[in-house]
């Protein structure tokens, strides 16, 4: 039983599908305009991924060698067909809003990759758990970009207002850009996490009384929304502008800007590494745990977004002074 | 000649404003897979505007000539992954035998558009939009092009900044993410303009 568990943390986090190993970019992009977009999405794609996998696995003795990815891809396109006509029947509104990424799935390379890279060589129950982990771990992730853009982007959560009233709505991240945009960051804070991890292997329980000091710094050094909203749709372009307009310079202010990234990271990274840690501690709980585990790293992206602000603000401050 | 300057309206609206990389979000995996040199990525826009003009052809004439008058309208998902599996299948065959030099430029990327959701999107969206062959066509053979278009600029952007100096988490996909998203910042100026 513990072994399940295991897999089920496995691709939660560190073989998530989307942070790790960046499969299935396009549902990633295009349904994570609100909460309940990705969710659904994410949902959807676990059951194609559980069912199919369970099927391919049972016939993965009597499909040959060489047709079996166009095998596959009839398995798969056959549940994906179930799951858009019990959604068509059953969930109309979330039809309509994912509109044609619904028989896209078919197309989503983490289906694929998982038939061909586990399904096909392991017996059915661990083949069912895979899916079930790795559809978890794309839900997950696909939750966390959905709920940044839609409590930065429209000022609520799961259609729940929550920002109040002075908070004007940046557009940007329900347009395309913002979901690149949003993407990109979340993946840099993973790498850093990552990094972070690699450095200091299970930190201590020291970084609870962290968590307990940071919020408050955060909110008082924390800019408006609308400065936030700026520096936000500014910064990447430093590097870049640097870069084409006087080579001489460029590496001089680089260096600067990633050191007082580094300063003002550290302080972040203890916070998430924190939050990394919890779920990692709950791990061997009963296997109901995961979802929990999903809306505690939904509800801390708050808190997560505003403490990257002070960085970003540092960075443009070192682009706009040379 | 009013059709003629409406389909033109249509291939300029889904080059730009509806572009299938920036805007509807469909080949992300090609687009951040081989974009990394110029020559690759403009090999892979060429095999993906290929395909899909054929495949636009082929998925609209399966759809109305076989699957519409026998009410399998529902079998339309299975179908079109098959009719694309099948054509990339015979064009790298075809090209093989009869334009080595093409295959010899293309060879590599055939294989992968299968699975590239571009094609099959376009192919369903042609239906959902209820075109006829001359529309579904010419939209195809556009919005592949806008495909093509977005991967080489995106090309060139990477190749300038493999030469930057980025901080340690930004590297590697993150950087690229965030280029993209300033890239699909300048593309939704078009939003505004209407046909």
């Amino acid at each position: 039983m513990n072994k399940y568990l295991k897999q089920i943390k496995e691709g939660i986090v560190d073989q998530n599908p989307t942070f790790m190993q960046f499969l299935g970019m396009c549902p990633t992009l295009a349904t994570t305009t609100s909460v309940s977009n990705a969710v659904g999405m994410g949902l959807a794609a676990t059951a194609v991924l559980i069912c199919s996998n369970v099927i391919i696995s049972l016939l993965r003795k009597f499909i040959p060698k060489e047709i079996r990815i166009a095998s596959y891809i009839v398995i798969i396109s056959g549940f994906v067909t179930a799951v858009e006509l019990l959604m068509k029947a059953y969930l109309q509104s979330l039809y309509d809003s994912l509109g044609l990424y619904i028989p896209l799935i078919v197309v989503n390379c983490i289906i694929l990759a998982r038939a061909e890279a586990y399904a096909s060589k392991n017996p059915v129950l661990p083949s069912a758990i895979d899916g079930l982990a790795m559809g978890l771990g794309f839900t997950v992730s696909l939750t966390v970009i959905g709920s940044v853009r839609e409590i930065l982007g429209a000022g609520t959560w799961l259609g729940l207002p929550i920002m109040g009233d002075w908070y004007t709505p940046a557009t940007i991240f329900i347009l395309p850009a913002g979901a690149f945009l949003t993407l990109g960051v979340l993946a840099a804070l993973v790498n850093r996490l990552k990094a972070y991890a690699a450095a200091h292997p299970r930190p201590e329980k020291v970084t609870a009384e962290d968590v307990a000091v940071l919020p408050d710094d955060v909110v008082t050094d924390a800019p408006s929304d609308t400065d936030t909203q700026d520096t936000n749709t500014d910064v990447p372009e430093t590097p870049v502008s640097a870069e084409t307009s006087d080579t001489a310079n460029a590496p001089e202010t680089e260096e600067d800007s990633t050191a007082s990234i580094d300063t003002a990271k550290a302080g972040i990274a203890d916070t998430d590494a924190a939050k990394e840690e919890t779920p990692a501690a709950e791990a061997p709980a009963p296997v109901e745990e995961p979802a929990p585990t999903a809306e505690s790293s939904a509800e801390a992206v708050p808190t997560e977004s505003t403490t990257e602000t002070p960085t970003e603000s540092e960075e443009t401050n070192d682009g706009t002074a040379d | 000649m009013e059709q003629l300057i409406d389909i033109l309206l249509l291939m300029l609206s889904s080059v730009l404003v509806q572009n299938f990389i920036f805007a509807k979000f469909y080949g992300i995996c090609p687009f951040l897979g081989v974009s990394d040199k110029p020559d690759t990525a403009l090999g892979m826009g060429l095999a993906v505007t290929f395909v899909i003009t054929l495949s636009s052809a082929a998925t609209w004439a399966v759809y109305y000539l076989m699957l519409e008058p026998l009410g399998l309208t529902y079998l339309k998902t299975i179908a079109f992954i098959l009719i694309i599996a099948a054509l990339v299948q015979l064009i790298e065959m075809f090209l093989k035998k009869f334009v080595p030099s093409l295959y010899q430029a293309l060879g590599i990327y055939l294989p992968l558009i299968t699975t590239n959701c571009a094609v099959l999107g376009s192919a369903l969206l042609n239906i959902q939009n209820g075109y006829n062959f001359v529309y579904s066509v010419a939209v195809g053979f556009s919005a592949a092009i806008g495909f093509t278009m977005a991967i080489l600029i995106f090309a060139g952007v990477r190749v300038r900044l493999q030469f930057a100096e980025t901080p340690k988490s930004f590297e590697g996909m993150p950087l690229v993410l965030i280029s993209a998203g300033l890239i699909a910042m300048a593309f939704s100026g078009f939003s505004g303009i209407s046909f």
